[in-house]
């Protein structure tokens, strides 16, 4: 008796603690799927974006961009598990997934700021395969 | 007989007012942090986009007209790009400008605004005359402090910044 009950509230429960995992991991899915299509009509080659392409540009340092941002690491800091600092001071939270899980599931939000931070830190807006390589480093991460 | 009944009734009542009289001054100025407490943002598109990079600033400090100028120009707003979509900026200055420290945030802000002209729409609040003298006493050095960093940068020093008290 006492192990049917278990079993059922096992049963009962698993969705619910699926459902928060799966809400936030679906649109990242959806998200990297719509750029590797992007990625794939603008380089027939492509074959699959890769996280350590995505480390790379994450502390690379662009001359094209402004002075005072010349790479993602000038705000985001060096380690995207640890938490960043914006130019007036206000933390911003770790980029990487296992730290700040909820991150990259709002598609609208993540296009927000990769125009913005492409621009400010690039010169110039970032292509399909960086931004889907760049997602695989921090979900990884 | 009769006077001193009276006498004695109205000794308390006059005790009581007073007291109510102090405690709602008291109570008043608590509130208001002598001046000192601007409601946090209360509309959650305005606080999650203005304070994405900073502090989300209380509508009344500014007044209605800086409010206009600032979300006129998001692409430029202090050299950083903090344009959003048309009906997001439409939401966030409806709220600002309905909140601002000469409409609906008035009773919090008209101190902080007083001395700024009416033809004069100041885009930083570290330009008011009052934020200027209220922080005289801060070094350059201090501002550029690891700790500080930014003027910009309130909850540095205000550590209760973010539920809209501003003491010292």
């Amino acid at each position: 008796m006492k192990t049917a009950t278990t079993a059922l509230l096992a049963i009962l429960l698993l969705p619910a603690l699926l459902l928060p995992v799966s809400s936030v991991a679906a649109p990242r899915d959806a998200l990297l799927a719509s750029l590797a299509a992007a990625a794939k009509a603008a380089d027939p080659a492509f074959s699959g974006f890769s996280a350590s392409r995505g480390e790379k540009l994450h502390v690379t340092r662009f001359a094209g961009g402004k002075a005072q941002t010349p790479s993602c690491t000038s705000c985001h800091g060096d380690n995207p598990r640890s938490a960043g600092r914006t130019p007036v001071g206000k933390p911003i939270d770790a980029l990487a997934v296992s730290v700040t899980p909820t991150r990259y599931s709002d598609p609208a939000k993540v296009e927000k700021w990769f125009t913005r931070n492409c621009n400010e830190v690039l010169g110039r807006q970032c292509t399909p395969l960086e931004m889907g390589d760049w997602l695989s480093f921090m979900i990884a991460q | 007989m009769n006077s001193i009944t009276s006498k004695i009734a109205l000794r308390p009542i006059a005790l009581g007012l007073l007291v109510l009289i102090v405690s709602t001054i008291l109570f008043g100025r608590a509130q208001a942090g002598g001046g000192h407490f601007y409601p946090p943002v209360a509309d959650a598109q305005t606080r999650d986009e203005c304070g994405s990079c900073h502090l989300a600033y209380p509508a009344a400090m500014l007044p209605k007209r800086s409010w206009s100028r600032i979300m006129g120009d998001l692409k430029n707003h202090f050299g950083a790009d903090a344009s959003v979509d048309a009906a997001t900026a439409e939401h966030i200055s409806r709220y600002l400008l309905a909140n601002a420290g000469d409409t609906g945030g008035q009773r919090y802000g008209a101190k902080l605004l007083r001395g700024v002209s009416p033809d004069n729409a100041p885009l930083r609040i570290t330009e008011l005359p009052k934020w200027v003298r209220e922080h005289r006493k801060i070094s350059d050095a201090e501002w550029r402090s690891q700790k500080i960093g930014s003027k910009a940068n309130c909850a540095a020093c205000h550590a209760d910044a973010e539920r809209g008290y501003f003491e010292e």
